[in-house]
């Protein structure tokens, strides 16, 4: 059975994971543009970067017949001086019209500042001027529920965007419900530690269901592991569940939602 | 009928056989994790202010304790509401760019 891998950041991972994660069944995968572990000290880093993600990576992950995609933006954890945000964002739309770039993403926040909610609010603002997919980051541990709500309220009051085609990711027990009957899509990101484990996630598919809700590695140079999505499939069929929900879950969903960019292909 | 949108496939018994096991582990864990904060020395700046002039996190990890002896649904999601900072405005400047598990008192 296929998956797609619709949040990993694979220039933190070595090309061993790309052959694992093709053995496993991954046939695409999203890469949102985030922090390095380290403040970048130029916006030219961040050009060099979306130049790695654009062109570097795709050609890596065809190597295994995987198809790579990526969303653009300065995270939120830069984001708290806005004049560097503000000269990093100016790159963007040079970018996205390259054939594997599918949005804006992984915009949001992070501790919560005022700051970061400006620079979000203006990245929603580009999306909604250029009409592109969003993929949202929601804060970690204590200030996720706040973050969360801070984020759905901003996009209400702020803009007219559809919410079919936003994702708001790393939902757990507290926030899945919020965005989803909010009419957003939902991400359930796989952590060892910080955020769901496979158990967890197929609880909360079991209390809200499989509708706009997907599952992803977040993969990166932290503690995490590029292989959550198929560990967790296992984890459902473990538990019993039918081979048309653990599908839904992590195929069909992801193709659904991505599928409203064109660029977006399942097809290494 | 079920007030959940999928019932959990397993059975009870199904669900102790799977996961027993995992979670005795994990209780052990969190109680070995007591014990040896409690055997630690003091920190020489002294403590960091929770219940009991103890370390806010731990402070906060007994409460979720409490939570969990509760009857009722839902565990996991009110023990992620009482790790979560319950304030509603954005502040004013990012003191830092990780999390720490649990609010500052300050935001408690």
């Amino acid at each position: 059975m296929p998956y797609i891998d619709p949040h990993i950041h694979m220039v933190s991972r070595t090309t061993d994971d790309y052959a694992r994660m093709a053995q496993a069944g991954c046939v695409a995968i999203t890469e949102p543009a985030f922090w390095a572990g380290y403040d970048r000290s130029s916006p030219k880093g961040f050009y060099d970067y979306f130049r790695q993600l654009t062109e570097y990576e795709p050609a890596r992950a065809a190597q295994f017949n995987i198809r790579h995609h990526c969303w653009l933006c300065i995270n939120p954890k830069e984001a708290e001086d806005p004049g560097f945000a503000r000269e990093v964002m100016t790159l963007i739309p040079e970018f996205l019209d390259r054939p594997n770039v599918l949005g804006i993403g992984e915009i949001g926040l992070n501790k919560n500042s005022k700051n970061e909610l400006t620079i979000f609010e203006e990245h929603l603002g580009l999306a909604q001027q250029l009409d592109q997919l969003i993929l949202i980051h929601t804060p970690h541990l204590e200030d996720k529920l706040k973050g969360t709500r801070l984020i759905i309220d901003a996009i209400k009051r702020n803009t007219n965007l559809d919410p079919g085609r936003i994702l708001i990711d790393h939902v757990e027990e507290h926030t899945a419900k919020l965005v989803l009957d909010n009419g957003f899509w939902a991400g359930m990101t796989l952590y060892p530690d910080t955020k769901c484990t496979p158990q967890r996630a197929a609880d909360i598919i079991e209390m809200y269901g499989t509708e706009r809700l997907w599952i992803n590695s977040a993969g990166d140079w932290g503690i995490s592991d590029p292989l959550s999505v198929p560990k967790c499939r296992v984890e459902m069929k473990r538990r019993g569940h039918t081979d048309e929900t653990i599908e839904t879950i992590s195929y069909r969903n992801p193709l659904t939602f991505l599928s409203q960019s064109s660029k977006f292909s399942t097809h290494g | 009928m079920s007030r959940y949108a999928i019932d959990c496939p397993a059975t009870k018994s199904q669900v102790v056989d799977l996961y027993f096991m995992e979670h005795r582990a994990k209780l052990l864990d969190i109680a070995a994790f007591l014990d040896r904060y409690d055997r630690a020395p003091a920190d020489d700046e002294g403590h960091r202010g929770g219940a009991a002039g103890e370390d806010f996190r731990v402070a906060a990890l007994r409460k979720a304790l409490r939570i969990l002896r509760e009857d009722g649904p839902e565990r996991a999601r009110r023990i992620q509401e009482h790790f979560s900072d319950m304030t509603e405005q954005p502040i004013e400047k990012a003191p830092m760019q990780g999390a720490l598990g649990v609010p500052p008192v300050s935001r408690t």
